[in-house]
């Protein structure tokens, strides 16, 4: 069977909602349609009901306690409300003064971790960010030797976005609760795909995101640890106390809802997807470093989530790449893609070069990607690839057996 | 990023793509200027080739490009248009009618930008070759070495 385009790579991005999440969602618009908040009529009960039902199945995907959840619009405002919320909290110094507190995060988080970082910077604290190796993993090593006596919070994301390597959650947790240090993962990439569980993994905080499970998008969830210690944080929002004072404002019920059947769903169905989709994966990176000479898987080859691939063509600019697939819809680390002009910082931290980064790819799988789909990609990169080879300079001095990397170019 | 037609038509089917030798062959070549600019870690390299009768006409013209699909189709352009003239009329060409012909957008200007450098330069070469009398070089032609 020829796959239908155009072809949906770019699962890391945002997820289709699954149908039965609709499902579950349709009766909180038009008919549950309470505010969760209303505690004196069945409308409200109705509602809150909803939103319980859905924390118990939030909770259940990461080994946590229903109260532990803090409904957020997603893993962005997660991920303000735990770095900045404990930030504050846990200061050393008020506010205006020096030396508030030491934090540790690394250089290719995602945006969501390292703005609220540089904003606390500018606030008194401050941060190291840790570099990975050429690998991208963050080891628990590295995070002990960043440790200080004035470290108060540690935030380093489960796995990333970009090349999808899986960072040492566990042992950098396990250190942190031996040193009383706060800890907060942002694991959009990982939950729901991976099994969590935070008790086991010693977290203290971790954010995720509806639109990345199957589920709606503007829902997410933060879990804060309740016990062992109890963690606290100061809130972002203010108002009327909802989500234990820490997250005012009403609650988004029917993204709530589709939210906890995403969960639910991931809960039972992960462990399939999962090795699904790891075959997939390494269909897609074997058969594409096969036919295509000078690729390069970006990431640590083992260390790495099933269904991201990250993978550069030498002698090739992304962009031009992605105008060559463009029935395949999935992201570049090209400069030209992203609004700064800058090629992929993740890509650069990990010190694949510029101009690998230039030219590198992301495709990233899902619960509906098939394998008549993954054939269809590696043909048509294949191709385009070829085809632009065909025009590249670069490509030209690679056969003559030309280092470009010695080459000294005019730069602008 | 949406690209105009023209854009997308030079990239799927792009004019003069080609090399009238390796890099060492052309560099000897008296009748051949070269004009290489940009770098990789810029995303975007150009490389123009002119041949040029002894009477300064510019009798056909390769690009190879690293970049874009803006860049591919600047280079794509240029080409097109030099062809027949001579390398003084080739001068003339300003990266705004290259913007204006492909409907570049404010953040792939640059992309001209470099088209026209490749012009400059490939017929910089060209005169330094003959030793004709050259206007400032805009930029050196990248050197292997």
């Amino acid at each position: 069977m020829a796959a239908t385009t155009p072809v949906y790579m770019d699962n890391a991005a945002t997820t289709r909602c699954d149908p039965r999440v609709v499902e579950a969602m349709l009766p909180f618009f038009t008919e549950n349609y309470g505010n969760s908040s209303s505690r004196n009529h069945s409308f409200g009960w109705v509602a809150e009901e909803g939103v319980e039902h859905a924390r118990e199945q939030a909770a259940a995907l990461i080994g946590a306690t229903a109260k532990e959840i803090i409904w957020t619009s997603g893993a962005t405002e997660g991920n303000n409300l735990a770095i900045k919320g404990a930030a504050h909290m846990y200061a050393k110094a008020p506010e205006g003064q020096p030396n508030r507190g030491h934090i540790i995060t690394a250089v290719h988080e995602h945006k969501a971790v390292l703005d609220p970082c540089k904003r606390l910077q500018r606030e008194g604290f401050e941060v190291t960010f840790l570099e990975p190796k050429a690998d991208g993993v963050i080891t628990a090593a590295q995070v002990k030797a960043a440790m200080r006596p004035d470290t108060i919070l540690v935030s380093i994301m489960w796995a990333n976005n970009e090349i999808g390597t899986i960072n040492e959650v566990p042992e950098i947790g396990k250190l942190c609760h031996e040193r009383d240090v706060i800890f907060h993962t942002d694991a959009t990439q990982w939950v729901g795909k991976m099994p969590t569980d935070v008790e086991r993994d010693h977290i203290d905080l971790l954010s995720w995101s509806g639109h990345k499970i199957y589920g709606p998008k503007g829902v997410g969830a933060l879990y804060v640890r309740r016990r062992k210690p109890r963690v606290r944080l100061e809130a972002t929002i203010d108002g009327g106390g909802h989500e234990r004072g820490m997250r005012s404002g009403t609650l988004n019920v029917t993204g709530i809802v589709g939210f906890g059947k995403a969960c639910e769903l991931c809960k039972t169905e992960m462990d399939r997807d999962g090795e699904r989709l790891l075959k997939l994966r390494r269909k897609l990176e074997g058969e594409l470093s096969k036919r295509i000479e000078v690729t390069q898987v970006n990431g640590h080859a083992e260390k790495r989530l099933p269904h991201i691939c990250n993978i550069s063509f030498g002698f090739v600019e992304g962009e031009s790449l992605l105008m060559g697939i463009k029935d395949i819809a999935c992201s570049s680390g090209s400069a030209c893609t992203s609004a700064s002009l800058e090629p992929s910082y993740v890509l650069k931290s990990l010190g694949v070069g510029d101009e690998l980064a230039h030219s590198s790819l992301r495709l990233s799988l899902g619960r509906w990607t098939t394998e008549e789909e993954v054939d269809y990609v590696i043909e048509k990169i294949a191709k385009a690839v070829e085809h632009l080879r065909t025009m590249s300079p670069l490509y030209d001095l690679h056969k003559e057996g030309i280092d470009i990397s010695k080459i000294q170019w005019q730069t602008h | 990023m949406a690209y105009s037609d023209k854009v997308i038509d030079h990239y799927q089917n792009p004019r003069n793509v080609g090399s009238f030798g390796t890099s060492k062959d052309v560099q000897t070549r008296t009748d051949v200027g070269v004009g290489i600019v940009g770098a990789p870690e810029c995303g975007d390299v150009m490389q123009l080739q002119i041949k040029v009768s002894a009477n300064g006409v510019i009798e056909d013209a390769k690009f190879k490009c690293f970049g874009c699909g803006s860049a591919i189709a600047s280079s794509s352009l240029a080409t097109e248009w030099i062809k027949g003239k001579t390398v003084d009329e080739a001068l003339t060409i300003k990266n705004t009618q290259i913007v204006e012909e492909l409907s570049l957008p404010p953040v792939k200007i640059h992309c001209s930008v470099l088209a026209e450098d490749s012009i400059r330069t490939a017929i910089d070469d060209w005169k330094k070759k003959n030793g004709v009398a050259t206007n400032a070089a805009t930029g050196a032609a990248a050197n292997a070495h």
